[in-house]
């Protein structure tokens, strides 16, 4: 890891462990909305004890089935709940240890709600999962390479006026998925810990 | 008593001539399902008897009866899907040789299972990922990450009954060679209950649209090619939506029958129709799924053309 922002709280949620925890341990898949339901309450419970700021990371490694409709409830509701901000918590979400057979259902329930969200998708390889517009995907990626950045040098990197640039941060800050600080923006994949 | 014979081969193509042997004719009282010629029986077959005798049963008020398969082939496989167990419960049964399950290895993906709440799915889901996945890759073709689609369909499809039904049902699974017709392997998927239907599941939200014709038919084309639910919800909907997404990825079929009508992504090498209606009316729905066994990159564009859908 390169770079981390001093204020944000890193935490780590092991699907599957805490799945079992918040359905009693019977469950080795993630499947059915209830399942979705009852992890997403576990996570929000646990967000709501670290305090104003975070950044999660949904650890996949473990889950052999994820359906759409346990992604619904535990992915994409999830997102939609800290992706409004109410000005108390500042939540940022990565998913990690996705196969491909989570990212199909995680890409559609993201999309279905026009939602976005960061995932590792190989070994230190993050991706952009979700609804997001041609531009906001190409400055996410520019900032992704430079883990840390303002408008005016991705503005170079794209090839785009810094204002439409700025836009774009902002819209994808707005989206938690960048890191706004006074340095600048902050890919989020260069605040989680390995 | 009413008659009602089961054909030789009972199965999704064979299903109706049951529904409409039973609906057609005065009410005579008790019905009897006469099993004694089946000579080959799929899960669609198994489950849908199980539906139509608790149809009978509810519409007589007396317990149907079942002769059983003289066929001492078929009567093993009925033990090896456990089909007595729930039979029991919806038939008197007679006749025919009751075999004891055999647990020795077979192609069985999944024995019939009620499925009656979301904990059902799970253990459905369990058990077809405990060996499902080994038949899948090894016998069907599908790479690993193919076959875990095969569970995300079940507990998808599984969870329609409990989501939308407001019902029971059961769900069955089974691998066969189909040489003749396909030239090779399929899985065969059934899925059934006797809840509300689509047209009952999707009334409240089609009462907001007066003026629109609302039938059987149009409650399937809302939720099978527009993926409504009654949910005023995003998120709702998109478990048959994926589903119908991944059987054309593998050039199978799927079919919904809800009342009186049937709606299907019907690919090539199948006869069937996108859309029927006028059936005989029979409570609840009843989903078929066929997946072929993959073929190889070089013949794939003609041994699995692309479905022909309903598209209205």
């Amino acid at each position: 890891m390169k770079q981390r922002s001093e204020d944000v709280t890193p935490f780590s949620f092991d699907l599957s462990t805490l799945v079992g925890r918040s359905v009693a341990s019977l469950y080795s898949h993630l499947v059915t909305r209830p399942t979705g339901r009852a992890l997403r309450l576990g996570i929000e419970s646990q967000i709501g004890e670290l305090g104003a700021r975070c950044l999660s990371v949904l650890d996949f490694t473990q889950v052999v089935v994820l359906d759409y409709s346990c992604a619904d409830e535990a992915v994409a509701k999830l997102i939609q709940r800290y992706q409004g901000s109410d000005g108390v918590t500042d939540v940022y979400f990565v998913a990690r240890g996705l196969g491909e057979h989570h990212r199909d259902p995680i890409e559609e329930v993201l999309r279905r709600h026009r939602l976005a969200m960061v995932g590792e998708v190989a070994a230190r390889r993050f991706a952009l999962l979700g609804e997001v517009s041609t531009l906001e995907r190409a400055v996410w990626d520019a900032l992704e390479r430079a883990r840390l950045g303002g408008a005016a040098e991705l503005a170079a990197v794209v090839d785009l006026p810094s204002t439409v640039v700025a836009d774009a941060l902002h819209a994808l800050a707005k989206r938690r998925v960048v890191l706004r600080r006074e340095a600048g923006y902050h890919a989020l994949s260069a605040l989680v810990a390995h | 008593m009413k008659l009602v014979p089961l054909p030789a081969s009972l199965e999704e193509r064979t299903f109706e001539a049951v529904v409409r042997a039973m609906s057609e004719g005065p009410d005579a009282g008790r019905v009897l399902f006469d099993g004694s010629r089946v000579r080959w029986v799929d899960p669609y077959g198994m489950v849908g008897l199980l539906v139509a005798g608790t149809v009978a049963a509810e519409r007589t008020g007396e317990r149907p009866l079942l002769r059983l398969p003289e066929s001492p082939d078929v009567s093993s496989y009925l033990s090896r899907m456990r089909f007595f167990e729930p039979a029991e419960a919806v038939f008197e049964l007679h006749g025919g040789v009751r075999r004891p399950r055999s647990d020795g290895p077979s192609e069985v993906l999944l024995e019939i299972t009620p499925v009656q709440s979301h904990a059902d799915v799970h253990s459905v889901v369990d058990r077809v990922n405990e060996r499902g996945l080994a038949i899948l890759t090894r016998q069907l073709g599908y790479p690993m990450r193919e076959a875990f689609q095969f569970s995300i369909i079940l507990s998808e499809v599984c969870q329609n009954i409990i989501e939308h039904a407001q019902s029971g049902g059961w769900v069955a699974s089974q691998t066969y060679n189909w040489t003749k017709r396909l030239g090779r392997k399929v899985v065969v998927i059934a899925v059934m209950d006797l809840g509300v239907g689509f047209r009952g599941s999707l009334a409240s939200t089609h009462a907001a649209r007066a003026g629109e014709p609302w039938s059987d038919a149009a409650a399937l084309e809302a939720a099978f090619l527009h993926g409504q639910t009654r949910f005023h919800d995003p998120g709702r909907g998109q478990g048959l939506q994926q589903i119908r997404k991944q059987v054309g990825r593998w050039a199978g079929r799927i079919s919904i029958r809800s009342g009186t009508a049937r709606i299907a992504d019907v690919p090539d090498w199948d006869e069937g129709a996108p859309l029927e209606e006028g059936l005989p009316p029979l409570p609840g729905s009843q989903i078929g799924i066929i997946l072929p066994a993959r073929v190889s990159a070089g013949t794939e564009a003609t041994a699995a053309p692309a479905a022909r859908k309903v598209e209205r």
